[in-house]
């Protein structure tokens, strides 16, 4: 809470109560006084004001009995300085929080004991006896989907192994995406164990699914049929073609944003009717072809001031006359920036 | 290949956890340590602040010597100290000819150095030197006053710098209550000159006085000097915006297209976009389609209805 005091002298002090702060900005030694002591008693003297300020203050909020004395809460302080640590990011959901929010499944509170129908008893719902272990199955009856020679308990076994492996990597994921935007929580560490491959041995490089898709899509272009009649396998999506799709505009179309049949005749109108024509005009090159021709033309004169000779004109090719010109016409030649 | 590392006890956990950055911080911690060369004034100004700041405080003794706070690489083994020890604030004292009873006084941001200023101990008086009735001095840990007077520490630009670092430095923590029947130290720090600044820490005596509000009586205990500002170090623009955001900076989104209206009160705006016409399937390509599934559709299509009258029907 920033209160302004009013002094015996008229001005306020800054005191932030939070802090026990209390900062008088209008003190100033017009001459050093010439003792220590002196000095040492006009502080002091200032510094009693100013602590009186912030008591002032902090004596008339209100306050609770405690046993050892009364106690106050303190209004956050005012001044700010900066902070230690960085502010913490909040946590991102992780893959499994994502799905069940999308699919609103809510968290159930779940009980410490349940009911284990194998042994009649009432167990833990994980740990040491806990309920649907492995080892207190007698017997696993045979399915008709089941290979003869698989051993059932093995399998369960196995299966659970399976799922403890999935399960940490499937943490390991969620950690690495938090660590990537900074929100590891504080008492996780990621260690990597094994160093990046350097030397001759080239890392294993593992195909994308984009890339296969490219591969397959290539393959199928590559057909007579352009991949459209080859059997899919289930699950399979049409065969992406490189290279330049046709697309028909609409019949029908609103008159909103984007009316694009518009726009596509009016594109072609502008060409034609050459309102940009300086699109179809090759400044540069039309200039550059102009200068050589020019440049051409005072050599030839030079030449010929040199030698004289009129017979040496006539043998001379005739070149300029099936030179085309550089000037062109607005639409006259197709050599535009056409599309 | 990653590796997830947790701690395999509470107590480590704990103290993990203790020390990971939080929205609403408390005190920081405070590094008192030296460099190759200090005198006597100097080992006594450590030990004193260190005894003042006894709660949360750790002292080095031994003399470091590849500190160089002020210098692009000295700062590296201040920054390991600090991330072992995790203290943001550090108080350096060596002493040289050329820079007698140097203190510097650092802050951390991120176990960085964050903003430095050097000062230069003069006229120290330590604690044995005061003479004051012992049942009056203050306790260990508890939170001080703190008052700044001079119209230098508004004015001159390492004042102001200095009395920041020396608010972080004595505040001790941030606390929400506190009992009032336990305030009983004040610092108070004068700007005698445009870089002269006099501290000195005082006990409070509590008088009656008419009214709720005790009479404040200052009496001088412990150490006093003079600091003397030699150098400092401001923090560059984008680490000072960064470490002044706090929590309650980021709720002030505005939500957009929502206006409040004194009469009619939230309102809110709706653009609908441009229906796309030519976007929209057609609902019966029939005429598009050739003639057996045309008529093959128009069949299916009896089939439904004539099923949907029997189920009416029934």
């Amino acid at each position: 809470m920033e209160m302004e005091m009013e002094t015996e002298s008229q001005k306020p002090y800054h005191v932030d109560v939070g802090n026990l702060l209390a900062f008088n900005p209008f003190h100033n030694f017009p001459s050093l006084p010439t003792s220590r002591d002196e000095l040492v008693k006009e502080c002091l003297q200032e510094g009693t004001k100013l602590v009186q300020a912030v008591a002032d203050s902090l004596f008339n909020l209100p306050s609770n009995e405690d046993v050892d004395g009364p106690l106050v809460k303190l209004p956050p302080p005012t001044t700010k300085l900066p902070r230690e640590k960085h502010l913490p990011k909040p946590k991102p959901p992780t893959k499994w929080e994502e799905f069940a929010k999308k699919k609103g499944i809510k968290n159930r509170k779940k009980d410490k004991v349940v009911w284990d129908e194998q042994t009649g008893k009432w167990k833990r719902r994980f740990g040491y006896d806990r309920v649907n272990d492995d080892k207190d199955i007698p017997i696993i009856e045979a399915k008709m989907t089941d290979e003869p020679g698989v051993d059932p308990f093995a399998k369960r076994q196995d299966d659970k192994k399976q799922r403890i492996v999935k399960q940490e990597k499937n943490r390991l994921q969620n950690l690495k995406q938090a660590a990537k935007i900074g929100a590891l929580p504080s008492h996780v560490q990621l260690a990597a164990t094994a160093l990046p491959i350097t030397g001759t041995q080239a890392p294993s490089k593992k195909v994308t699914k984009d890339e296969l898709g490219n591969v397959a899509g290539m393959a199928a272009t590559s057909t007579a049929s352009g991949g459209k009649f080859d059997r899919k396998l289930p699950g399979e999506k049409p065969a992406k073609k490189q290279g330049k799709h046709r697309k028909f505009l609409p019949v029908v179309e609103g008159s909103g944003i984007g009316s694009r049949e518009k726009e596509q005749t009016e594109n072609v109108l502008n060409k034609l009717i050459s309102k940009h024509s300086h699109e179809i005009l090759n400044v540069g090159k039309a200039v550059t072809m102009y200068n050589v021709k020019k440049e051409k033309k005072t050599r030839n004169k030079r030449n010929q001031e040199g030698k004289s000779s009129s017979a040496t004109d006539k043998l001379k090719p005739k070149k300029q006359l099936h030179k085309k010109t550089g000037k062109k016409g607005p639409g006259s030649s197709k050599k535009g920036k056409a599309k | 290949m990653m590796k997830i590392k947790t701690p395999r006890s509470g107590r480590v956990r704990r103290a993990l956890e203790k020390r990971a950055p939080k929205l609403v911080e408390t005190g920081k911690k405070t590094l008192i340590l030296q460099g190759t060369k200090t005198s006597g004034t100097l080992n006594e100004v450590l030990s004193e602040i260190y005894h003042l700041k006894k709660g949360g405080a750790v002292r080095f003794t031994r003399k470091n010597d590849n500190i160089r706070p002020f210098e692009s690489g000295g700062e590296t083994s201040l920054e390991f100290f600090s991330l072992k020890t995790d203290c943001s604030i550090f108080v350096y004292g060596s002493h040289s000819k050329k820079r007698p009873n140097n203190l510097v006084l650092g802050r951390m941001y991120d176990h960085h150095v964050y903003d430095l200023v050097e000062v230069g101990v003069e006229n120290f008086k330590s604690i044995e030197s005061f003479t004051y009735d012992k049942k009056m001095a203050p306790r260990v840990g508890s939170k001080p006053f703190v008052a700044f007077v001079g119209e230098g520490f508004e004015n001159v630009d390492e004042l102001k710098h200095l009395k920041e670092v020396l608010l972080d430095l004595l505040r001790g923590e941030v606390v929400e209550n506190i009992n009032l029947a336990g305030l009983d130290r004040a610092y108070v720090c004068t700007a005698i000159s445009s870089n002269k600044v006099y501290l000195t820490h005082c006990a409070l005596r509590l008088k009656k006085s008419g009214s709720v509000v005790p009479r404040m009586e200052l009496v001088e205990v412990g150490p006093s000097m003079d600091l003397v500002v030699r150098r400092h170090r401001l923090p560059n623009e984008g680490l000072r915006k960064e470490a002044m955001k706090t929590a309650k900076d980021q709720p002030k989104k505005k939500i957009k297209n929502v206006s409040s209206d004194a009469i009619e009160g939230t309102i809110g705006k709706i653009y609908i976009p441009d229906q796309k016409v030519g976007d929209v399937a057609l609902p019966n390509k029939a005429k598009g389609v050739k003639r057996e599934r045309r008529e093959a559709k128009k069949k299916e299509a009896n089939e439904r209805a004539s099923k949907k009258q029997k189920e009416e029907s029934e």
